[in-house]
């Protein structure tokens, strides 16, 4: 059974079509790239499946479970991980409380002894911070920890948002351009960042990206959406030399 | 010296009260970029909630005969006058302010003086125009340290602030939901995905903030032990300005500023004429705010006020 299922979405932004007939099928454990031009519609996609917005017409299951109608906070909490294409941090939090900030829902005590301090809150504090602490060593940026995330360099706060995507144990994450704005050298760390979680964390992995090489070299399969609709799905190699694909990024060949 | 060691002593007192409440309004507003207005009457409401609790309680002691001391009535009574308080903010909340989250600010401002309203009149109505007056649940006892008079109310109602401040403090920085609320602060887009929900955390700011008003409702009744439906207007205005001036949603501002316009009310009415107290106190915080416009730890770039 696929682990995300979407089929044939479409959404309407008022009278603009901005996602029409589109399906998706991740099986656990694979990477799947989302490719396109600008205004295709990609982070819309996103959207619709983390319940940013509700879909006009379709289906999305995750695991089985029907996600349309939940609330963001509910598909987080059944498996959906995600990282904005602008960084969404909390700029004056520390990048450690960023981490433990998803670890929200695994923290167990109760309000009363968050007031007076429980010998078990302390413990659930120390069980968390122990969990994000390593995951901070995963995505390098554990020396920040007691930084605050606005003063990291763009790179690092990249790795935060990611680390705190995947705090959320997360079994679909979803990677809005997860290089962007990045120096050739910060997306080769990226590229092995990438493969290092996809093998720990044993997570299925999503992700919309510009840079065709990152893609390549990352992804299984990649669609390529344009206008909101996917004009071609296959293997990076298949999608290369795909003639459909060329003339959305380059324009077609005929000359008027 | 004395007397400047006196009025020190009663800036406390004050401060205490308007900080307080001030606590409220500064964290709804640091999570959901709105100043509640009813706040101020939500202090009124926990005041009379107190002297329910207090006369009940009392009541239960005259019935039953149990000989419960004074002091533990009166922590009984702050108790579950915070319990109870708290849920009123939680009204408040849901019916006022949840259904118009997404509507401009404007809008729930206005709410918020409605809300007020309706708690003045609403309990005008049910309790009647007369005055109540609160219950003394302790003696008074003075004592004198060189020439200053400290009374153990003072020294309780300080105390009791100061306490209630450090616990929130606790909570804010160390526990998941102060976590949470921080981090509301800065975005609704993101903090959900962490499977955390906008609607269990801002009716817990409003359950808290409630909660301490009702503290210092009963902490007032204390001190100024005559309650009217009114009380909470002109107190919840100058906590009002002092969490403007420690900084729109910043907690420890509210609570300092709250403190500081103890102060400059008490050392007013030393220096002048106490009919001029609040003329030449707040004209001094208007000046303060015309070199600080975003107050003292306000940050420039988060204050859009979208009111």
């Amino acid at each position: 059974m696929a682990l995300l299922r979407v089929d044939n979405m479409t959404h309407y932004f008022g009278g603009l079509r901005a996602v029409h007939n589109y399906s998706l099928i991740l099986e656990p454990g694979h990477i799947v790239g989302l490719i396109g031009p600008n205004g295709a519609g990609k982070t819309t996609i996103f959207n619709l499946i983390s319940g940013i917005h509700t879909p006009t017409e379709g289906n999305i299951e995750l695991e089985g479970h029907n996600l349309i109608g939940h609330h963001p906070h509910e598909i987080a909490s059944m498996g959906l991980g995600r990282t904005f294409q602008n960084l969404l941090l909390w700029r004056h939090m520390t990048v450690l409380e960023h981490v433990k900030m998803a670890c929200y829902s695994q923290l167990e005590y109760g309000i009363w002894g968050a007031f007076f301090g429980s010998r078990f809150c302390h413990q659930e504090e120390k069980r968390l911070t122990a969990k994000a602490m390593h995951l901070l060593e995963t995505f390098d940026v554990a020396h920040f920890s007691s930084q605050l995330a606005v003063s990291l360099p763009y790179g690092a706060q990249r790795r935060v948002e990611m680390a705190r995507a995947m705090a959320t144990n997360p079994k679909v994450l979803f990677l809005d351009e997860p290089t962007a704005g990045m120096t050739p050298d910060e997306l080769n760390r990226m590229i092995s960042i990438i493969r290092k979680i996809h093998e720990e964390f044993d997570v299925a992995i999503f992700l919309i990206e510009h840079r065709l090489k990152f893609v390549m070299e990352l992804c299984e399969r990649i669609q390529t959406l344009v206008f909101g609709e996917v004009i071609a799905e296959g293997s990076p190699e298949e999608t290369q030399n795909n003639p459909h694909v060329i003339e959305a990024y380059l324009g077609s060949e005929d000359i008027h | 010296m004395d007397l400047f060691l006196q009025n020190i002593v009663n800036g406390l007192q004050w401060g205490s009260f308007y900080a307080l409440i001030a606590l409220g309004y500064s964290m709804v507003y640091s999570i959901l970029m709105l100043f509640n207005f009813a706040h101020g009457d939500v202090f009124m409401v926990g005041s009379y909630i107190g002297f329910g609790v207090a006369t009940a309680l009392l009541g239960f002691v005259a019935l039953t005969g149990i000989p419960l001391p004074g002091w533990l009535i009166l922590i009984l009574t702050i108790l579950f006058s915070m319990f109870i308080t708290s849920f009123v903010g939680v009204f408040i909340e849901r019916v006022g302010y949840r259904p118009l989250r997404d509507a401009p600010r404007a809008s729930a401002a206005i709410t918020g003086l409605m809300i007020g309203i309706i708690l003045e009149t609403g309990n005008l109505a049910i309790l009647g125009a007369r005055r109540l007056s609160f219950p003394q649940l302790i003696e008074s006892v003075t004592y004198q340290f060189g020439g200053i008079y400290v009374t153990n109310k003072k020294i309780l109602i300080v105390g009791v602030s100061l306490g209630l401040m450090y616990l929130l403090h606790r909570f804010i920085q160390k526990s998941k939901w102060g976590m949470a609320m921080r981090a509301m602060s800065f975005d609704f887009e993101v903090v959900p995905l962490m499977g955390v929900s906008i609607n269990r955390i801002a009716p817990l700011t409003f359950a808290i903030g409630s909660a301490l008003a009702a503290a210092a409702g009963i902490l007032y009744g204390l001190a100024y032990p005559v309650l009217d439906p009114y009380m909470g207007i002109l107190l919840g205005w100058k906590a009002f300005v002092a969490a403007i001036l420690g900084g729109r949603g910043s907690i420890l501002g509210a609570a300092l500023a709250g403190f500081l316009l103890g102060f400059i009310e008490i050392f007013v009415a030393w220096v002048f004429p106490s009919t001029l107290r609040d003329v030449i106190a707040y004209s001094i915080i208007l000046l303060i705010l015309t070199f600080r416009p975003h107050g003292f730890f306000g940050q420039a770039h988060s204050t859009q006020l979208r009111l």
